[in-house]
């Protein structure tokens, strides 16, 4: 009487993590693509984000070095970089285009370069 | 709206404001003499302290240079205003004190009557204008001088650029006690209004300041940061910004990111310069005159 569940789990154990398996990778194609930025003075990495119209996205903004800003005026993205993050962005590119974005919060002599640009082209 | 100097010039004709280009103050003010007419000086954006040869050939020279400048006008200016970003920033809280008190030394060598001074980001930013008061005083005030009335406002000493609730506060109050028959200057280092945000060139709460200011007819405001002279209307108020004494940016208009223009050994201190702004206490401003860096 005590074999018979132990020989059930190892025979349902595989179907579960199958399963499981298959329900994440539904998931990665449904759940926005995410990208990590890096914040450090003066720069960020990487500081040219390639992004798909109307494909949902999340920027993970993180700071190596201290308080920066993350501000794209024209897509409306705006947050703080802080060094316990990350911080989460999450928005969908509804037009193709080139987009600068800028730390807005004065952070030292190289401030005023510390920018990079969104790129959303076409599907 | 943006304006080009040309569209500046018919709209500011309507005021009979007269806006010109001179020569190291060879040209004389069209409206200078009149007895209640008076005029300033805006310097700006001298940077104190940044020395890449390749974006100014002349660093320690050019504000020297743009002192002389004014010295050397035939009438003198009632008074001086420096519109920020005195010095370059510095991790080094002695050495930003070094710089400014080289900076200091520099500009007591002016010879008018007063000088006046606002911060720029480089000078405030990194410790709220710490060592700025120390030297300069007040970030923001209010004054009068012959019938027209002055508010210098501190759009830096923030990090994030805002002027913030108490100082819209005390603008407020400001603007209370004012006859509003009377003209209005209001200086700034940064531009109230959003002009290029992706550039950080903009003001975050601006647009407050803006709607608190557009209650008087007679306004007028200068500003620096961007390096360049620049017009703008929002509604009746005009903006004007000046250009600097270290090097040129990018103009507005440009695509792509932000940027320095380069020294020309051919053409130094090209984009480089200072301004007169003429006023009487009925008009406001009537003349703005655009002047080089005397070599």
């Amino acid at each position: 009487m005590t074999k018979r569940p132990r020989a059930w789990r190892w025979c349902v154990l595989p179907l579960i993590v199958a399963a499981q398996a298959g329900c994440t990778r539904q998931a990665d194609a449904t759940d926005p693509q995410v990208i990590t930025i890096e914040a450090r003075r003066f720069a960020y990495s990487p500081a040219v984000i390639r992004l798909k119209k109307d494909q949902p996205v999340v920027l993970e903004l993180i700071s190596k070095d201290g308080l920066h800003g993350f501000n794209a005026p024209e897509l409306g993205l705006r947050s703080d970089v802080i060094m316990d993050g990350p911080s989460r962005l999450t928005f969908t590119p509804r037009k193709t285009g080139r987009f600068i974005f800028h730390c807005d919060i004065f952070c030292g002599s190289g401030h005023d370069q510390m920018a990079g640009e969104i790129v959303v082209v076409d599907d | 709206m943006k304006l080009s100097r040309r569209d500046f010039l018919k709209i500011s004709s309507i005021g009979g404001l007269v806006f010109s280009t001179g020569l190291s103050g060879a040209r004389a003010f069209a409206h200078a003499g009149g007895d209640d007419e008076f005029y300033f000086v805006q310097l700006s954006d001298s940077h104190w302290g940044f020395k890449n040869l390749k974006f100014n050939g002349d660093p320690e020279g050019t504000l020297p240079k743009a002192i002389a400048t004014v010295n050397s006008l035939a009438r003198k200016p009632d008074f001086v205003m420096f519109t920020g970003d005195l010095t370059h920033t510095t991790d080094d809280p002695e050495e930003r004190r070094r710089r400014m008190r080289q900076f200091k030394s520099l500009t007591d060598k002016l010879e008018v009557p007063q000088v006046r001074y606002l911060p720029g980001e480089h000078d405030a930013a990194l410790d709220a204008g710490a060592a700025y008061k120390e030297f300069f005083g007040d970030t923001h005030y209010a004054f009068s001088h012959k019938g027209v009335n002055f508010i210098a406002l501190d759009n830096v000493s923030d990090p994030r650029a805002r002027l913030g609730a108490t100082q819209l506060g005390w603008l407020e109050e400001r603007l209370a006690e004012l006859d509003r028959d009377q003209p209005l200057v209001v200086f700034a280092h940064r531009p109230l209004f959003a002009l290029r945000p992706d550039w950080d060139w903009s003001t975050a709460d601006g647009d407050q300041a803006i709607a608190l200011l557009k209650k008087h007819p007679k306004i007028t405001v200068f500003y620096g940061h961007i390096h360049q002279e620049h017009h703008h209307q929002t509604g009746h108020i005009a903006h004007h910004s000046a250009k600097s004494l270290i090097f040129p940016l990018a103009p507005p208009d440009t695509q792509g990111k932000k940027f320095k223009v380069g020294w020309d050994p051919q053409h130094p201190y090209a984009g480089l310069g200072l301004r007169k702004v003429g006023l009487t206490e009925k008009q406001a401003v009537v003349e703005i005159d655009e002047l080089g860096v005397k070599v």
